[in-house]
């Protein structure tokens, strides 16, 4: 059950992070090219605001989301030796974690 | 493993033609790569950014600097590329522009629109 649902899974992730993404690109960019921040007590407020740090936290968890389907597609795709494909993974999957950790460390310490 | 070894292979790289929807596939993958590499960048950043008004202005002279011109470029390519490309595969999940000669004038689209904003994200930018 649960290995046939992964390449759905995967399928639906990767369709739902990309809507995400989209749309808080495309609101987040809207409100940089209207009311782009003067200063940095400006860009801090707007980041640190809790409406947009959730959404920010989201979109980052999104990305890392999306990268790891797409990585990983494509790595499948071109890496038919297991043990190197194996180990390639990991390493995506280690990197992307390790990102996933910046992004949360800046988010709720690094902003303070 | 061993029996897929010796299928015949033909790659020829001067007579293969890709297809505009066969360009818009590999692009999107291309630029998915890329705006990978770029997330470390985008964070370090941000965290930048974050650290006081002197990180802040230190970030700012980063994203204006002469040296960072042709990575942005090529990021604003991979991102718009993306975007489109992507909008694309998703009207085709939903069944939308399946049709061959549909999905061809959309991939002209993607191309085109690609290449239109990437050109008026530069031009105001420089």
């Amino acid at each position: 059950m649960i290995s046939r649902s992964q390449g759905l899974k995967a399928w639906l992730f990767q369709r739902l992070s990309a809507i995400y993404i989209a749309i808080f690109i495309i609101i987040a960019g809207l409100q940089f090219v209207v009311r782009p921040p003067q200063s940095f007590e400006q860009w801090h407020g707007w980041i640190t605001s809790p409406v947009m740090m959730i959404a920010t936290a989201i979109f980052f968890w999104a990305v890392l989301i999306h990268a790891w389907v797409g990585l990983r597609d494509v790595i499948i795709d071109y890496v038919n030796a297991f043990a190197i494909r194996f180990v390639l993974l990991v390493l995506l999957g280690l990197t992307l974690a390790g990102l996933g950790v910046w992004v949360a460390r800046i988010l709720l310490t690094g902003a303070p | 493993m061993a029996k897929t070894r010796n299928r015949p292979v033909y790659l020829n790289l001067f007579q293969i033609r890709l297809p505009a929807t066969a360009i818009v596939s590999f692009g999107h993958r291309v630029a998915g790569v890329l705006l990978f590499l770029m997330i470390p960048g985008l964070i370090y950043l941000l965290d930048l950014s974050l650290h006081g008004p002197a990180g802040y202005q230190q970030a700012l002279s980063i994203l204006g600097s002469g040296w960072f011109r042709l990575p942005a470029i090529v990021l604003i390519w991979a991102f718009v590329h993306h975007f489109f490309a992507g909008i694309r595969f998703l009207l085709i999940d939903l069944d939308i522009g399946v049709d061959k000669d549909a999905a061809r004038r959309s991939a002209y689209l993607v191309h085109g629109a690609t290449l239109i904003v990437l050109l008026v994200v530069v031009l105001m930018q420089w």
